[in-house]
């Protein structure tokens, strides 16, 4: 069987939830062989076996931490010319977009981008796209050389698959390109001990309506209560209410959790397009006339400020 | 000294409109307004400020690469303050892909010659974020994309990457490929002076033939990728809504115990 390629999402050799599910959409192409690069990547093995990869190629050097995106590019170049794989699966954040790029343009490739399923065709795998807003679902494939697809989070299951994992070293030659870009300083985002917005399976948003950074403890109560975590509204962000990695939206997180609550949100198209594919949709909101409501499984229409505590209280209360 | 910025510019169907694809499955842009990709407008701003903030001789063109009408979006970034514009259109050009796209940007920002390129974090209709990335390294250029803050000075670029787990700063020599999110600053709007002022700046429009590119290099037939099916998605049917009088709360969170979220 063929194999494909995973290029794996660590931070310090802990794998992230995203390239775990990637794992499951590969299966689907071929036989994983996932990419593990930087500090930590041989710590990734073991996760990475348990989910189907049957080898793990992995590189560790300074240049991954140093420099943006390019030495990222070279490794997975490297480890293309190793293996000729079917494909090349990369998770969709920022830089995984860019990497999966740079890469496709080097093998004389096609990229495609935010897949939201992937099968395997007669023609090579075939990615589902959620496009305009997630008001078009497309089917797309690459037509020239490796496909390069990137998924984006939440697309498919993390299943256990156990397989070999073998540890391989990949050999990496950088090339001139790699030194570029220096990384200066990096400031590690501190952890809230909320789940990561892209990878929850709830998330409890806040918008306009909340009015005041003071009262967005009322919808981290709600999350907290549900175990989920917390998004915003370009609004509320920009208001300066709530940080900017919390937004959801066109120019923020796309996020599709099993469930979505919006607080205070009118649901502007550019904020729908970063939601509008969870599962269940929930809205509360003043206005009976929000657009919201019309992708909504069940909508309040009320103030939010008496709503939400009183669900808190009520969520507590039956989870006792 | 003199800094030579080219910014590049997407027009794009109104994301506020009906957008839908036409029968070769490429976007229908005959049924929805176009505009300069709002995006865009983030980058045209960068660019300025860079320039306002220089002691040096600072050039600044937008670029597009797109149909007949794209000189809308033009001139937009002209009536912002942009010094000159490049449009390049083709025929052939229908349907190119991001791959694509960047050779012809590439081309096209070689032949107008430069220091640095300012782009925006992504186009608000194909929505890759890809294409400053490809750019640079098409250019053999270093790309610092995705700032938040971005300035220029002694033949460096700075700028700061908010990414997912940190914060970044980075830092490269020119020339360079820029790329600037929607928090890097809100767009200026034309004033009345700049859109008299657009009128009179100078368009250059260039082909296919103009760049050295080939027919079979770009175009949906040529295309790296394939758009096989596009459907649009069904309506979601309708939601139960109720009003608050004093139990929505507690309605709400029967709702989510039926669905079993609690
Ligand atoms: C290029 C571009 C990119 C963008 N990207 C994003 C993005 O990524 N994410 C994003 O969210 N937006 C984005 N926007 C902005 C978007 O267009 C909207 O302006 C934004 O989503 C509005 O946020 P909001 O719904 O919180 O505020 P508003 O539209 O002001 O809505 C506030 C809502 O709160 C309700 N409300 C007020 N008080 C209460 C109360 N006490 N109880 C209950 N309800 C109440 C009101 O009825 C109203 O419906 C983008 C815009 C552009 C042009
Ligand atoms: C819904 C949809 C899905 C698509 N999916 C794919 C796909 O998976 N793979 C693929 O190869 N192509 C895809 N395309 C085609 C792609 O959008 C175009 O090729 C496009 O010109 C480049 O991609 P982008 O607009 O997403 O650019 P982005 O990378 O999102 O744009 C970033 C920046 O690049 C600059 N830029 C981009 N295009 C131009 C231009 N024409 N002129 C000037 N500056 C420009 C702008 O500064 C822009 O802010 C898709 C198009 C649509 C409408």
């Amino acid at each position: 069987m063929a194999e494909v390629l995973v290029y794996v999402d660590h931070v310090d050799g802990a794998v992230r939830k995203p390239t775990l599910e990637l794992l499951t959409l590969a299966r689907r192409v071929g036989e994983p062989v996932a990419v593990a690069l930087g500090n930590g990547a041989g710590d990734t093995a073991a996760a990475l076996a348990e989910h189907g990869a049957v080898k793990v190629l992995t590189h560790e050097a300074a240049e991954y931490a140093d420099y943006l995106v390019v030495p990222k590019v070279d490794a997975l170049q490297a480890a293309v010319a190793a293996v000729s794989p079917a494909a090349v699966l990369v998770p969709s954040s920022a830089e995984g977009k860019e990497i999966a790029a740079r890469l496709a343009l080097r093998l004389g490739s096609g990229v495609i981008t935010d897949a939201v399923d992937l099968e395997a065709g007669d023609e090579g795998p075939v990615a589902t796209q959620s496009v305009f807003a997630a008001a078009f679902t497309t089917k797309s494939r690459v037509s020239k050389g490796t496909p390069v697809i990137t998924v984006k989070p939440n697309s498919a299951a993390v299943e256990a698959a156990p397989a070999a994992g073998a540890v391989e070293a990949l050999s990496v030659t950088f090339s001139a390109a790699a030194t570029g870009t220096k990384v200066t300083s990096r400031t590690p985002r501190e952890s809230t001990g909320r789940p990561e917005l892209t990878e929850a399976a709830i998330v409890v948003s806040g918008g306009r309506g909340v009015n005041g950074a003071e009262n967005f403890a009322i919808i981290e109560a709600l999350a907290d209560s549900l175990g989920a975590a917390v998004g915003a509204s370009r609004a509320a962000v920009d208001a300066g209410w709530y940080p900017h990695t919390n937004q959801v939206g066109q120019t923020g997180k796309s996020v599709s959790p099993q469930l979505y609550i919006a607080s205070g949100i009118s649901g502007a198209i550019q904020h729908r397009a970063g939601m509008q594919t969870s599962k269940t949709i929930v809205a509360i909101n003043k206005d009976a006339e929000a657009p919201i409501f019309d992708l909504v499984d069940y909508g309040v229409v009320g103030d939010l400020f008496d709503v939400v505590p009183q669900l808190t209280e009520e969520v507590k209360t039956r989870k006792g | 000294m003199s800094l030579r910025i080219v910014v590049t510019v997407k027009y794009v169907p109104d994301a506020t409109g009906d957008r839908h694809f036409a029968d070769d499955l490429t976007v229908d842009r005959d049924d929805v307004d176009g505009l300069l990709s709002e995006l865009d407008e983030y980058a045209v701003e960068q660019a300025l400020q860079i320039s306002e903030n220089s002691d040096d001789d600072v050039e600044v063109t937008v670029l597009t690469v797109g149909p007949e009408d794209a000189k809308d979006a033009l001139r937009k970034a002209l009536s912002m303050g942009a010094d000159k514009a490049i449009h390049v259109e083709d025929d052939d050009l229908h349907g190119t892909d991001a791959i694509g796209t960047s050779l012809v940007l590439a081309k096209a920002v070689e032949k107008a010659g430069y220091d640095l390129v300012v782009s925006g974090m992504a186009s608000t209709d194909g929505t890759m974020g890809v294409v400053p990335a490809l750019l640079a390294e098409r250019l053999g250029v270093p790309q610092v994309t995705l700032l938040s803050e971005v300035s220029v000075a002694d033949g460096v670029v700075k700028g700061r990457r908010d990414g997912d787990t940190a914060t970044e700063q980075l830092e490269a020599s020119l020339p360079a490929v820029v790329s600037v999110t929607d928090q890097s600053g809100e767009a200026r709007y034309p004033s009345f002076k700049g859109i008299m002022a657009a009128k009179k700046k100078p368009v250059q429009s260039w082909d296919l033939s103009d760049l050295d590119i080939d027919e079979d290099e770009v175009g949906l037939d040529n295309a790296y990728t394939v758009v096989e099916s596009a459907a649009e998605r069904p309506a979601r049917t309708a939601g139960t809504i109720v009003k608050d009088e004093g139990e929505g709360g507690r309605q709400l969170a029967e709702f989510l115990a039926g669905q079993k979220f609690i």
